[in-house]
């Protein structure tokens, strides 16, 4: 019995926060667009009993996702995501891996206040700290003031509303995502073998590629995915720093649902998204699980 | 235990149904209202006033579409408003609950007829202009002398665009209302539907689109007070609150308004009670208390917005009923076009042409 509510707790949790939200959007996305309260038909009338439930199938129909492939505007918003969603993990990954390594390598008693220091910024409203940034990477911005006064730059720098703007603000945002999780995996590693390489005769920069790299694999892996899965969607980040030539799906999303109404062809952006972020993951992980029983 | 969370439940029923019913929630446009008035409102009826701006007709209008939104008055212009009212979104006033209905202005209600038949869901709060908003010391200086800053040829002309772009240009992010502005320009029929049409507009804006720095609805107010941006196509009252601003900064920036002699959009904003509005009895108070002659002239003295109450005019300073870039004198107003709204599949026309425009894909 115990047993049972141990599994049953974690497939609850699945069933009620990502199956059941799936099957409404879904839903939505097989509507078509109509003016009502809510804006599309059919919905399903439980009153009219069997005869209710059928006519609400029958009424389905795929024709917003072949609306999707008519105009180029959505694989190009796809792409542009993606694209900005690997470069921006990539950097989040540059900049988050040496601080979690000095972290994993700091005295026992300062990781305490250095995890800390990583997890604060969370006590502030996202919305507030991206807003901050406006400030600073303006062209009258603190940035700018700083550089000038310094001599280093003659004429400020051109950088809020800039894609660069909007990598700052990803990296910036996503980077305790991806230091947490490097860090306890590099916390976890065991420094003997380190040692044991280097009495072996290996470069200490060659232990670090042989050795630590490998031990924190899981923890890169799952940096990366915290970073790249939420990245993709975002919205937040590109309409505050980027400019209107910055093309996500999540300002995509935004228009079709606010500007066009149009809840059922957003309902299928949004589908197409999760298609295209959960078929590359679970074919990785079915990957990693066939090397590993090849290991084993 | 469990006595202890059946009180506290119990109690929370309670407080949430006695809250309810003095409390009045209002949706309204940012920088909209005098807020002494929500005070006044306060200490007159006794009931609570729960105030929440926004700054898009877009936002709202999801919200009423979803259902559900808590608001008991909202404040969507005309072509929203039509749209709304088909989609079930609002409930018919009670006119014996609204005795200052009488002070309404004819001129106006014939007008926001075309949106809300008979005006049985909504009255006028504010009606306003969209036009040109200009820094007159840089645009001349750019320009020269006779810079044609009342019309379209300042924003819409590639030659007058890129010697302003330097300087800055802020266009409205609302495509329903620049989309007719270009239409007016090339001749058209401004409020026309028919996507050929409206795709005549694409190489206007594509032409002058390079020196545009930015689309936004709200910032060009502080921008031109500051003097950080020098033309501005946006809302009448906002120009002349950037207008006012700048002239008590005394920082040398003069801002002038004009609406566009080739004609330009009148847009309506109106008060109506949503169909699942907790509180309708108490925003038929709101919406007396609005449309009381003093407390409307009040809102228009502070946002330079006209409105739509004949009874206030008496109480409004000569700065706002006097300036006809806020109440056009009659040939002015017969210059001036309304739009209807876009059916769905139009909509999305002009939402994918505006994203062209923004985007450049």
């Amino acid at each position: 019995m115990r047993r049972f509510a141990l599994i049953a707790l974690p497939y609850a949790w699945l069933l009620a926060l990502f199956l059941v939200p799936f099957i409404i959007v879904l839903k939505i996305s097989l509507s078509d667009i109509d003016l009502a309260i809510p804006p599309y038909t059919p919905t399903l009338d439980v009153s009219e009993g069997w005869a209710g439930i059928k006519a609400f199938f029958r009424a389905l129909d795929f024709e917003n996702f072949v609306f999707l492939t008519t105009d180029d505007l959505y694989w190009k918003a796809y792409i542009s995501s993606l694209k900005i969603a690997f470069i921006a993990t990539l950097l989040t990954l540059l900049v988050g891996y040496p601080i979690a390594y000095g972290m994993a390598n700091a005295p026992d008693h300062w990781r305490p206040t250095l995890m800390m220091l990583v997890i604060l910024p969370f006590w502030t409203s996202f919305l507030i700290r991206v807003y901050s940034w406006m400030g600073i990477l303006s062209t009258e911005g603190y940035l700018n003031q700083f550089l000038l006064s310094l001599g280093l730059i003659s004429e400020p720098l051109t950088i809020l509303n800039t894609p660069t703007a909007v990598y700052i603000g990803i990296v910036y945002t996503y980077l305790p995502f991806m230091i947490l999780p490097i860090y306890s995996a590099l916390e976890r590693m065991d420094g003997s073998l380190l040692e044991a390489a280097e009495d072996l005769g290996c470069s200490r920069l060659k232990a670090f590629w042989l050795i630590t790299i490998p031990l924190s694999k899981t923890g890169i892996i799952a940096g990366c995915f915290l970073v790249f899965i939420p990245t993709i969607g975002e919205f937040v980040i590109p309409s505050l720093l980027g400019g209107s030539q910055t093309l996500m799906i999540g300002k995509v999303l935004w228009e079709e649902f606010f500007n066009n109404r149009d809840w059922p062809v957003a309902g299928a952006v949004a589908v197409v998204l999760l298609l295209i972020l959960i078929i590359p993951i679970v074919l990785f992980q079915r990957n990693e699980q066939k090397q590993r029983e090849l290991e084993g | 235990m469990r006595h202890l969370i059946m009180t506290t439940t119990a109690a929370l029923a309670l407080g949430a149904i006695t809250a309810s019913a003095e409390e009045v929630r209002v949706y309204n446009w940012s920088d909209y209202i005098d807020e002494a008035l929500l005070e006044k409102f306060e200490t007159e009826t006794g009931l609570d006033l729960i105030y929440d701006v926004f700054d898009s007709n877009e936002v709202l209008e999801t919200k009423m579409l979803a259902g559900g939104s808590g608001y008991d008055v909202v404040v969507p212009s005309g072509t929203f408003l039509q749209r709304q009212i088909t989609a079930g979104a609002f409930q018919k006033l009670d006119m014996d609950k609204l005795p200052n209905h009488a002070n309404m202005w004819d001129v106006v209600s014939s007008r926001t007829e075309q949106y809300d038949p008979d005006n049985a869901y909504s009255i006028n709060y504010m009606w306003g202009t969209t036009g040109i908003g200009a820094n007159v010391g840089k645009v001349k200086e750019l320009l020269g002398e006779d810079a044609p800053l009342d019309s379209l040829e300042l924003v819409l002309n590639p030659e007058n665009m890129q010697k302003l772009g330097d300087c800055g240009v802020h266009f409205l992010d609302a495509p329903a209302e620049m989309i007719p502005m270009v239409l007016k320009y090339i001749g058209e029929d401004p409020d026309s539907h028919d996507p050929e049409v409206i795709a005549k507009a694409e190489p206007i804006l594509m032409a002058i689109r390079p020196y545009i720095q930015k689309f936004h609805s709200s910032e060009y107010i502080n921008g031109l007070a500051n003097g950080d941006i020098c033309v501005a196509v946006g809302w009448s009252g906002d120009i002349l609150q950037a207008r006012d601003r700048a002239a008590e900064a005394d920082n040398g920036v003069e801002i002038v308004y004009n609406a566009a002699k080739e004609g330009a959009q009148m847009w309506f904003d109106q008060m109506a009670i949503p169909v699942d509005a907790p509180n309708p009895d108490g925003a038929h108070v709101f919406l007396n208390f609005i449309m009381d002659a003093q407390n409307m002239a009040a809102a228009s003295n502070y946002v330079y917005y006209a409105n739509g109450n004949k009874a206030s005019q008496e109480y409004l300073v000569e700065d706002v009923i006097g300036d006809p870039a806020i109440y056009p004198d009659a040939a002015t107003l017969d210059n001036l076009f309304t739009t209807t709204p876009y059916p769905a599949k139009v909509q999305r026309v002009v939402t994918r042409l505006w994203t062209k425009i923004k985007s450049g894909t």
